[in-house]
C-alpha cells in the first residue's frame, strides 16, 4: 500500500480500521506478515514513515487494540523495531498500556521468550516508557514473592514470570537500580523463602536462580548471593538472560558477516599456540636421555613384587564389625572406614549370624554418622541397611517403621527409613536379583537355578530326561529360556513394612507433624506408599494394603502440595495396578466409585499439570477395568 | 628372577614402647662393643648391645616423655638426646656414668629434631627448633651459646620447622642449614648471616624429613604424600627440584643416606623399609617386616664394610636390623 504524505490522516484511520477487523478475527499472521516487514524497512531511516505507523496503531480502536498490539508485540523480529513501529503508544494509550504492561505479562504465559524480550525491550527504549518498565518489574516481583502463587499457580507461568524479571534486571540502568534496592530486596528475601518452601525441586531452582540474579544486580560489589543446584539447560537458559542482547537481533545481512570475519580470524591464532607448545616438550626428554653410566648398576634390586598399596583389613565377623562401629577408640579410624566398606557384603554372606543381632544392626546403622571422609559414605551405609533388612524383614521392618513415627530423628533419617524400605521390598519381591552367594540351606549343585524344595523338581526331571531320551524329535524349535522362579519373598513381609507406615500419620509428634509443617515428608511417604502398593501385586495381603490405601488417600485428597497430590495419585494407580480386579470388584466398588469423580475434578481443575495428568492415567486404568469385567462372560 | 627381600639379620625387642629414633655408634677400634643407642615414647633411652643383643642401659632423664632424637658426640661416651620434656639433654657415659651433664631448655612443644654439625675439636654446632613457631636457633655446644637465630620473613607462612640438616662443604667453609618446613618447602639458610639463601616448595605436605649429600650437592625430602622429591644445590647456591618418585603408598616418617652415598632407605608409614639407590633413585628393595609405622631409619657407622647394618625403629615397639647391600 502506498502512500502520499499528502492527505494523510483520514486514510490512515481507514486503514487502522482494517487492520483492527482483521486482526480481531484471528487473522494477525497474514496482515501483519505483509505489513510488518514492509513498514519495518519504510520506518528504518524515514522519521515521516515512523510518524504514519504511529498514527496508524493510534488510530485502532479500543476494542480491537489488543488484537493489534499483541499480533505486532509477537510478529516484530526485535525491540528497536517494535520502538519503531508503535513509538509511544503504551503511554498515550490506556488500552495498550494495560495489555503490554498487564495483560501479556500476568494474566498468560504461554508466551515464547522472544516475545518477552521484545516487549520489555520496548519499553525500555524510551525515558516516557521506562517508568512502565519500573512499574512492571514491581509487579512481577510482587506475583514473584507471594507465597499463594508459588503454591497454587502452574509451573509453566512461574517459569514464565521468572523469566520477564530476569529481562527487566537485564535492562535496568544503576539509577534505577538505586531507587528500587530496598524493594528489590525485600521481595528477593520473601519470594525466595517461598520457593525453598515449595516441595517441588523446579520450583525451588526457579527460586534459587531468580534470587541470585536479583542479589547481582542489586550487590554490584561485595559478596553475591549463590546458591549450589545442578545446572541444566533451563538454568543456562535463565541466566542467558540477565545479559542484555542488542536490540537488533534477527537482523541479516551486514553484522554477521563483520562477526563471521572476526571469527575467521581468530581462528588461525589457535593453531600457532599448539605448534609453540608442542616443540617445547620435546626438550626435556632429550636431558634425561644423558644420563652417565652409573655404578648403581651393580646394585641388583630385589624383588619387589608383593610391594602393594597398603590395605587394612576389614573384620570378617560381623559381632566384630558391631564391635567396631560403636567404639569409641578414635585411633582405629582404620578399621572403621574398612568396616563400613566390607559390611554389606559381609550382611549378605553370613545371614543367619546376622539374624542374630538385625535389629542391634539397624539400630547402629540408622544412627550411624560419618566419622571419616569416606567417598559415597551415604550409598555404602544405605546399602548396608537394605542389606540388613532383607535379610531378617521382620524385626527390622517393625523396628524402623516404629522409629519412623519416634521423637528425635532428624527429617533425613525419617526420608532414609523410606527409601530402604523401598529398595529392601525391590529387592524382595524381584524374581531377577539372584545373589550368587548365598543360602546356607542344602543345595545341590544343579543344572538349573531354581531354588526352594530340590526333591519336587527331581523326579520332573528323571520324567523328563526319560521322555527325551524315549522321543523322536524332527525339530527342536527355538529354544526359550526359563527365568528362574522363586517365591516371592515380600509376600509374607509386605505388610509388616506397609501398615506400621499408614498407622500413625494423624498423630502428630512434638518434633514431627505430618500434617502441618513436615509436608514435605509427608509427600515421601505417601510416594513411599505407592511403591510399597505396586511391589505388593500378586502377594496376599494386597486387599487389605489396598483398602487402607484408599482410605488414607480420600483423607488427604485436598491437600495443598502439590506433591503431595502427585503421590496420592500414584498410589491410587498403584492400587488399581496391584490389586486383582475381583478384589475389587468385591470390596472397593463404591469407594472407587467416589475416588472416580474425585479423580474428574483433580483432571479438569488443579492447577499442577503433574497432577492432572496422573488423574487422567487413573481414569483411564479405570474405564480398562471397566472394560475387563464386561468383557467376561458373567 | 629377583629374590625376594632378605629377612632382618636379628631383632630387638624389650622397649616397650614405640621407638621414635635410633643411631648406631660402631666406629670404635676393636675391643669396643658395637652400640645402638634407641629412644622410645616411654621417655628411656636403651643402650644395646650389638653383640648380645640385649639392653646394656637404660636411660632415663627426660621424665618419662618421648626420646625422639638421640645423636653422640664424638664416640659413644657423650650423648645427646632430645625430648617431649622440652628438653635436649647431654650425657656423659664413659665407664659406666649415665648421668646427665648439661640441659637445654629449647621450649619447643613440637617434632622438630636438632641437627648437630662438628665445626671444631669438642665444638659443635646444633641447630634446634625454638618456642616461637617458625624459628630455628643455632646454638653452640658445650658453651651454650646463640649463633644466631634463624627468622622468616613476616608473612611467609612456612609453618613448623619439621627437620633440620646443618652442613659444610668443608672443614674450613660456612655452615648452612637446610631446613624443612609444615607449607612443603625446603630452605637454605646462611647461618653466620641469619638470611635465606634459596627455598624450594618441594610437596604440598608438610616436609617430614630430609637428607643431604654434601659431596653431589643432591639432596632428598619425604613427606606426608605419596611423592619423595630430589632436589640439588646449584653453584649460585639455589634449590631446584631434580626429579620426583611417586611412591605406593603415602607417608614418610624418616629418611637417610648410607654415609658411602650408594643408597639410602626410607621409613614409611605403610610399615615398609625401602631401599634406593642414591644415583638414579632405583628402587632396590621394600623390606617388610614391621606391622606398625617405621619410624625412624638409621645406618650403621661400622668400619669394616661388611659388618654395615641398617636399622628400623617402629610403633610395634621392635627394632629390626638388617644387613643389605654391605658387600658394595
Amino acid at each position: 500500500v502506498c502512500f502520499i504524505p499528502g492527505g494523510l490522516d483520514c486514510s490512515i484511520s481507514f486503514v487502522s480500521h482494517v487492520l483492527g477487523k482483521v486482526c480481531v478475527h484471528g487473522r494477525q499472521k497474514e496482515i501483519l506478515g505483509v505489513l510488518v516487514p514492509c513498514l519495518t524497512d519504510l520506518t528504518k531511516s524515514d522519521c515521516i514513515w515512523q510518524r504514519i505507523c504511529w498514527r496508524l496503531v493510534e488510530c485502532v480502536p479500543d476494542r480491537w487494540m489488543e488484537a493489534v498490539v499483541l499480533g505486532f508485540v509477537q510478529r516484530t523480529p526485535g525491540a528497536g523495531v517494535l520502538s519503531r513501529l508503535l513509538g509511544n503508544l503504551v503511554v498515550k494509550n490506556k488500552k495498550a498500556q494495560f495489555v503490554v504492561t498487564q495483560k501479556i505479562l500476568l494474566l498468560q504465559y504461554g508466551h515464547t521468550t522472544a516475545v518477552l524480550q521484545n516487549l520489555l525491550g520496548y519499553l525500555s527504549l524510551d525515558g516516557l516508557r521506562r517508568t512502565l518498565l519500573l512499574r512492571v518489574l514491581q509487579e512481577l516481583l510482587e506475583t514473584w514473592s507471594s507465597s499463594s502463587t508459588v503454591k497454587h499457580s502452574p509451573v509453566e507461568q512461574q517459569l514464565y514470570i521468572s523469566k520477564a524479571i530476569l529481562i527487566c534486571l537485564s535492562h535496568l540502568k544503576e539509577p534505577e537500580i538505586e531507587s528500587c534496592r530496598q524493594e528489590l530486596l525485600t521481595s528477593m528475601m520473601e519470594g525466595m523463602k517461598c520457593h525453598l518452601d515449595s516441595s517441588l525441586p523446579k520450583l525451588r531452582r526457579l527460586g534459587m536462580v531468580v534470587a541470585e540474579s536479583i542479589s547481582l544486580k542489586i550487590n554490584t560489589e561485595g559478596p553475591v548471593l549463590k546458591f549450589e543446584y545442578e545446572e541444566d539447560d533451563e538454568t543456562r537458559e535463565l541466566k542467558s538472560l540477565l545479559v542484555k542482547t542488542p536490540s537488533f537481533c534477527v537482523v541479516p545481512s551486514l553484522p554477521d558477516d563483520d562477526r563471521s570475519e572476526k571469527a575467521g580470524a581468530a581462528l588461525p591464532l589457535v593453531p600457532e599456540s599448539n605448534e609453540k607448545s608442542r616443540t617445547a616438550a620435546p626438550v626435556v626428554p632429550d636431558e634425561e636421555l644423558d644420563a652417565e653410566l652409573d655404578s648403581d648398576d651393580d646394585l641388583i634390586p630385589y624383588d619387589m613384587s608383593e610391594d602393594k598399596e597398603l590395605k587394612i583389613k576389614a573384620p570378617v565377623y560381623i559381632r566384630d564389625c558391631i564391635e567396631v562401629l560403636t567404639g569409641s577408640r578414635s585411633e582405629d579410624m582404620d578399621k572403621w572406614e574398612a568396616t563400613v566398606k566390607a559390611l554389606e557384603s559381609l550382611v549378605r554372606k553370613n545371614p543367619a549370624a546376622t539374624r542374630e543381632v538385625s535389629v542391634e544392626l539397624a539400630k547402629i546403622l540408622l544412627h550411624l554418622e560419618e566419622k571419616t571422609c569416606i567417598e559415597g559414605f551415604v550409598e555404602l551405609r544405605q546399602r548396608a541397611q537394605v542389606a540388613v533388612l532383607t535379610t531378617d524383614p521382620i524385626p527390622v521392618a517393625k523396628y524402623l517403621t516404629s522409629q519412623f513415627y519416634s521423637l528425635n530423628y532428624s527429617l533425613c533419617q525419617r526420608m532414609d527409613i523410606l527409601d530402604i524400605l523401598v529398595l529392601a521390598a525391590q529387592e524382595l519381591s524381584c524374581p531377577k536379583f539372584h545373589k550368587k552367594t548365598k543360602y546356607s540351606g542344602a543345595q545341590k549343585p544343579c543344572i538349573q537355578l531354581l531354588l526352594g524344595s530340590d526333591s519336587s523338581k527331581d523326579w520332573r526331571r528323571i520324567v523328563d530326561e526319560r521322555i527325551k531320551s524315549k522321543t523322536r524329535r524332527f525339530d527342536t524349535g527355538q529354544s526359550r529360556v526359563e527365568l528362574a522362579s522363586r517365591p516371592n519373598e515380600f509376600s509374607s513381609v509386605a505388610g509388616y513394612f506397609f501398615f506400621p507406615l499408614i498407622q500413625h500419620f494423624d498423630r502428630p509428634l512434638t518434633t514431627f507433624d505430618l500434617l502441618g509443617e513436615d509436608h514435605f515428608v509427608l509427600g515421601r511417604l505417601v510416594h513411599t506408599l505407592a511403591i510399597l502398593m505396586y511391589l505388593a501385586v500378586n502377594t496376599a495381603a494386597v486387599t487389605a494394603m489396598g483398602k487402607a490405601l484408599l482410605e488414607f488417600v480420600w483423607a488427604l485428597r485436598f491437600h495443598t502440595d502439590s506433591y503431595v497430590r502427585q503421590g496420592l495419585l500414584s498410589c491410587i494407580s498403584s492400587l488399581l495396578l496391584s490389586v486383582p480386579t475381583e478384589q475389587i470388584l468385591a470390596d472397593m466398588t463404591e469407594m472407587l466409585l467416589e475416588t472416580q469423580s474425585w479423580l474428574g475434578d483433580v483432571m479438569e481443575k488443579d492447577p499442577d499439570g503433574d497432577c492432572r495428568r496422573l488423574a487422567l492415567q487413573n481414569l483411564l486404568l479405570m474405564e480398562n477395568l471397566k472394560k475387563k469385567l464386561e468383557a467376561v462372560p458373567s | 628372577m629377583a629374590l625376594p627381600p632378605p629377612d632382618p639379620v636379628f631383632v630387638l625387642r624389650g622397649t616397650s614402647a614405640a621407638v621414635h629414633t635410633l643411631h648406631f655408634s660402631c666406629g670404635g677400634p676393636e675391643p669396643d662393643i658395637p652400640l645402638l643407642f634407641s629412644g622410645s615414647e616411654n621417655g628411656f633411652i636403651h643402650v644395646w648391645n650389638l653383640k648380645t643383643h640385649r639392653v646394656d642401659t637404660a636411660l632415663d632423664g627426660h621424665g618419662r616423655k618421648s626420646v625422639y632424637c638421640v645423636k653422640t658426640m664424638g664416640g659413644k661416651d657423650r650423648l645427646l638426646s632430645q625430648g617431649r620434656d622440652q628438653r635436649i639433654c647431654l650425657w656423659d657415659l664413659a665407664e659406666g656414668r649415665t648421668s646427665v651433664t648439661d640441659s637445654v631448655f629449647t621450649e619447643h612443644v613440637g617434632f622438630c629434631r636438632c641437627s648437630l654439625l662438628k665445626v671444631a675439636q669438642g665444638r659443635w654446632l646444633m641447630a634446634m627448633a625454638a618456642r616461637s613457631l617458625e624459628e630455628v636457633q643455632i646454638l653452640e655446644l658445650p658453651s651454650k651459646t646463640s649463633v644466631c637465630t634463624l627468622k622468616p620473613e613476616v608473612g611467609a607462612k612456612l609453618g613448623m620447622p619439621m627437620c633440620l640438616k646443618l652442613w659444610q662443604l668443608n672443614c674450613g667453609s660456612q655452615p648452612v642449614l637446610l631446613a624443612g618446613y609444615e607449607d612443603g618447602s625446603v630452605v637454605l639458610w646462611n647461618v653466620s648471616m641469619g638470611k635465606v639463601l634459596s627455598q624450594l616448595i618441594c610437596h604440598q605436605e608438610p616436609v617430614m624429613s630430609l637428607d643431604f649429600d654434601s659431596e653431589k650437592a643432591k639432596g632428598i625430602s619425604g613427606s606426608s604424600e605419596k611423592v619423595l622429591s630430589i632436589w640439588s644445590l646449584n653453584e649460585q647456591q639455589n634449590l631446584q627440584v631434580y626429579k620426583t618418585h611417586e611412591l605406593v603408598n603415602a607417608g614418610i616418617s624418616d629418611i637417610t643416606i648410607r654415609p658411602d652415598k650408594k643408597i639410602l632407605a626410607t621409613a614409611g608409614w605403610d610399615h615398609r623399609i625401602r631401599i634406593f639407590g642414591w644415583k638414579k633413585l632405583k628402587p632396590l628393595a621394600v623390606l617388610d617386616y614391621h606391622t606398625a609405622t617405621v619410624h625412624c631409619v638409621s645406618f650403621s657407622d661400622h668400619s669394616n664394610p661388611r659388618e654395615r647394618l641398617l636399622a628400623a625403629g617402629s610403633k610395634d615397639q621392635r627394632i629390626s636390623v638388617w644387613s643389605i647391600y654391605a658387600e658394595t
